[in-house]
């Protein structure tokens, strides 16, 4: 049984694409995109938790944690390697989204949304009081190197973006092979009948647990990857506000498919731009508004929208 | 009071069960030994103790006294998910099914789990569909004659298909031991004998042995080799299905009916 | 001593203030299980509502209580007007669909409203402080307690009084508590769940409206105070249970308390304590602390 399907060649190619593009784009493209694809791994670790009927709106936990685990070591530690600062990100946001795991895996619904709200809340709180932490105003992170080469102000972007682009194709890779196992596909039946999973034999507990975990995980590497891109890190990374932004790409994207996460949180960065240039003093309106349509008229998601399509397609192929 | 051969190697012992919830006794002085492929039918009023003495088999209840064995080893406390896994399994009152997938989804992932080992590194690294597991399903599909619902989505089947697919769901990984709960409640009369018919005809073909509960008597002494009778928590008769039926104190307490017993009771 | 007073005392006036911004809250989770986001904005409107009738009183020369009565009057009608618009105009809308998924509408009614704000109050901040200065202040021992505080007090204990009462003893309380309990035995037997619905998100909107109103003068009445409270109240209602107001009654004072006492005791904790207690108390009574769980209904 052949592990690469067309849709791996698809997207290896999309990935290329993303990759090779680069070059010729103006900077704040390539910065907006940065921050996009950093998004789409939190918004991917989403989309795990949505497929068995749980919506997290504490994602910013890792979030934060990835990013003040890269800005803490570049300080205290002084390292300065990206690849090095973001692997260390991602772990600890793991760490702790294992631990968290135990927890929060008994919960469901609503239950589940208000707990790991509350956690995120809580570090938000601890950060806002910490001084050594920069308090409100948070930090920054001195400029990082790749494995010893440090690259000039221009090629940082793009190093950054190259950065990001590969954590994210071997995410994509990882939870592409997750959705395939056995554990992965529990996702829809756990949601229809959890009892009966239980009576195959399968801990719900525990699949669940290791879910938090990967969207934990998955979640750390997008705050380790936007707090370089950025430069800063301050508690607003660990408010509710910036988990409900993170739902709300999820919403957009919908959670047909690895892809929508990507495609998603690019469309979301691209038109949370637009909201801020057209029309700055109402770009929550805007937002809102969207998000409203979205859920009131294209309920699964973007990604929907393309699976239709594609379905039109195979249908009018002779 | 039992009537059955002594057996050496029953695939299923059971000896001086009871069941206690505080001071409620739910079962009590149960001794059952099963011989391997045997048929056996649980009949009794609700509330007399068979739903308790299939939750002790299966491991969601642990006796307050006594010991189950199956093939042998001791099993009694067990928890439920490992018994699951040793080759026991049931099926449900009503059909617990997974509504949004198709038949054939429903039945490999329940193929799938049954091929891992359990334990969540293994559940992570088997692909599910997997072509051992599909081969499987399509086996096991073909073996309940649900074929031609094997695309429909398990919410718009009709409550015999999805009682078929339920009991096949808790076959298709090949258990040795299968606990039927009511497997034609909720069926329409002209149905049931058909329905039973075929799914007695599945399990004898892959030598499972069966406990069946069941309140339809005609059913039961139609399919039954054996039949348990459970009052006020424990077994008041055991042995054929015409001995059972026609015992006095079965039918005074549990039928309430002189029944006719039916030539040539078992296929 | 006086550290233990002063925690007391600013528990409870917290606690006031987390009451009344809860209790709407939880009432539209009770009857509803909606979880309202656009609770804050009902908040916020109030707020700013009450400003501009501070605003018109204190132009119009009006006594300090009739201006605090206009101000509060007028910051539920707003409630009332809005809990109307949206409940018929959108929330109808997603009826029985995912619980999430309405959670999400009112998260994105909340955007749009914030904005909302602006449109009509611009971007500045008001104050509308003259009530809580009009109450002036009394001498107890060593401290001085703002009287404005003693009546947010008193409203709170109202409100608690007159919701028992409600439910209990009137024709409609007792239908929202059979709706609360199960909604569907409640259709059957006759009940007018839409018009409940309704009525209760109103009333619900109004609280909130209200919560805003009393608070105005106590605070700087800015963009963003929505965003705030929301977690604020959410915190409440998930220590006391979804649906209780004694819940609610008894998770405002836990946290007021707690606050207070981290406020004068371990400072640094202060932010964090309201979502360490709600955690907490989740991890040992998920449902809150007078909600028992609903056994699974096949």
């Amino acid at each position: 049984m052949t592990m690469v399907g067309r849709h791996h060649l698809v997207g290896g190619l999309m990935f290329l694409i993303a990759a090779a593009a680069a070059p010729a784009l103006p900077e704040w493209v390539v910065s907006l995109a940065t921050i996009a694809f950093a998004n789409a791994l939190v918004v991917l670790g989403l989309v795990v938790l949505w497929r068995v009927g749980l919506v997290s709106f504490g994602q910013a936990l890792y979030y934060c944690i990835g990013a003040y685990t890269v800005a803490l070591t570049a300080r205290w530690a002084g390292v300065t390697d990206a690849f090095l600062l973001v692997l260390l990100g991602g772990i600890g946001a793991g760490v702790v989204a294992f631990l968290v795991g135990f927890l929060l895996a008994r919960y469901r619904e609503i239950f589940f949304a208000m707990l790991s709200l509350a956690l995120s809340m809580i570090l938000y709180g601890v950060l806002v009081k910490t001084e050594s932490l920069g308090s409100t105003d948070g930090f920054t992170i001195s400029t990082p190197t790749f494995l010893g080469y440090a690259p000039h102000r221009e090629e940082l972007g793009l190093s950054l973006y190259w950065l990001t682009l590969a954590v994210d194709a071997i995410g994509a890779i990882l939870v592409g092979a997750y959705f395939r196992s056995v554990s992965g596909s529990l996702a829809a039946p756990i949601r229809d009948n959890e009892i009966r999973v239980e009576f195959l034999g399968v801990s719900v507990t525990r699949i669940i647990h290791v879910k938090v975990a990967i969207a934990g995980i998955l979640g750390g590497f997008g705050g380790a990857l936007a707090a370089l891109s950025i430069g800063h890190v301050d508690p607003n990374m660990a408010y509710w506000t910036t988990s409900g932004g993170f739902v709300f790409v999820t919403i957009l994207a919908g959670a047909g498919s690895v892809a929508a996460a990507f495609v998603g949180s690019l469309a979301f960065e691209a038109l949370r731009s637009f909201a801020y240039d057209v029309m700055p003093s109402l770009w929550q309106m805007t937002l809102g508004s969207v998000l409203l349509l979205t859920i009131l008229f294209l309920p699964d998601g973007l990604g929907s929208l393309a699976a239709r399509l594609r379905r039109r397609g195979e249908a009018n192929t002779p | 009071m039992s009537n059955t051969d002594v057996n050496s190697n029953p695939i299923l012992a059971v000896h001086d069960l009871h069941k206690t919830f505080g001071s409620l006794v739910a079962a009590r002085d149960i001794n059952v030994s099963v011989p391997s492929q045997q048929t056996v039918g649980v009949i009794g009023a609700n509330g007399a103790g068979k739903t308790t003495f299939i939750n002790m088999i299966t491991g969601h209840l642990t006796p307050s006294k006594g010991n189950i064995l199956f093939e042998g080893r001791d099993i009694t406390g067990m928890p439920s998910r490992e018994i699951t896994k040793i080759g026991i399994s049931r099926s449900f009152q009503v059909a617990q099914i997974f509504p949004s997938m198709t038949v054939f989804d429903n039945m490999c992932v329940a193929a799938a789990i049954a091929r891992t080992a359990g334990g969540v590194l293994s559940n992570m690294t088997t692909p599910v569909r997997s072509e051992a597991a599909i081969a499987e399903a399509e086996a096991t599909i073909g073996l309940f004659q649900i074929d031609k619902y094997r695309g429909a989505t398990a919410s718009t089947l009709p409550q015999g298909v999805r009682k078929l697919l339920d009991i096949g769901m808790a076959v298709v990984g090949w258990p040795r031991l299968l606990l039927l709960d009511e497997p034609t409640s909720g069926i329409s009369i002209e149905e049931k004998f058909d329905l039973m018919q075929v799914v007695m005809s599945a399990l004898k073909s892959r030598k499972i042995t069966v406990l069946f509960v069941e309140h339809d008597m005609d059913i039961v002494s139609r399919f039954a080799d054996r039949v348990l009778a459970f009052y006020d928590g424990t077994v008041i008769a055991d042995g054929t299905a015409e001995q059972a039926l026609g015992d006095p104190q079965v039918q005074e307490l549990i039928t309430g009916v002189k029944l006719k017993t039916a030539a040539g009771a078992h296929a | 001593m006086l550290t233990a007073f002063a925690i007391f005392t600013d528990g409870l006036v917290y606690a006031a203030y987390l009451f009344i911004v809860a209790i709407g809250l939880t009432l539209i989770f009770g009857v509803m299980k909606i979880l309202n986001v656009t609770h804050g904005s009902f908040y916020a409107f109030g707020a700013y509502g009450a400003a501009t009738a501070v605003g018109i009183y204190t132009n119009a020369g009006m006594p300090a209580a009739a201006g605090f009565l206009l101000m509060m009057t007028l910051a539920m009608a707003i409630g009332v007007v809005m809990g109307i618009v949206l409940e018929r105009g959108l929330l109808r809308l997603v009826y029985g669909r995912d619980e999430v998924i309405v959670v999400l509408v009112t998260y994105a009614t909340f955007l749009i409203l914030e904005d909302v704000i602006v449109l009509i109050w611009g971007p500045g901040s008001y104050a509308a402080w003259q009530p809580m200065v009009a109450a002036g202040s009394i001498d107890v021992g060593a401290l001085v307690l703002s009287n404005y505080d003693i009546i947010l007090v008193a409203i709170a204990a109202g409100l608690a009084v007159l919701a028992y009462w409600a439910l209990r003893f009137t024709r409609f309380g007792r239908l929202l508590t059979v709706v609360i309990f199960d909604r569907e035995t409640a259709g059957a037997f006759g009940v007018n769940v839409t018009l409940v619905y309704t009525i209760t998100f109103v009333i619900g909107a109004a609280l909130g409206a209200l919560g805003g109103a009393v608070m105005a003068p106590k605070i700087s009445v800015t963009l963003g105070i929505g965003v705030e409270v929301i977690v604020l109240a959410f915190a409440v209602v998930a220590i006391g249970g979804m649906g209780s107001i004694e819940g609610a009654l008894v998770g405002a004072l836990i946290v007021g308390i707690c606050r207070a006492a981290a406020v004068h005791l371990v400072p640094q904790i202060e932010l964090f304590v309201i979502y360490g207690v709600m955690a907490l108390v989740l991890v040992v009574r998920p449902y809150g602390l007078f909600v028992r769980a609903q056994p699974r209904k096949i």
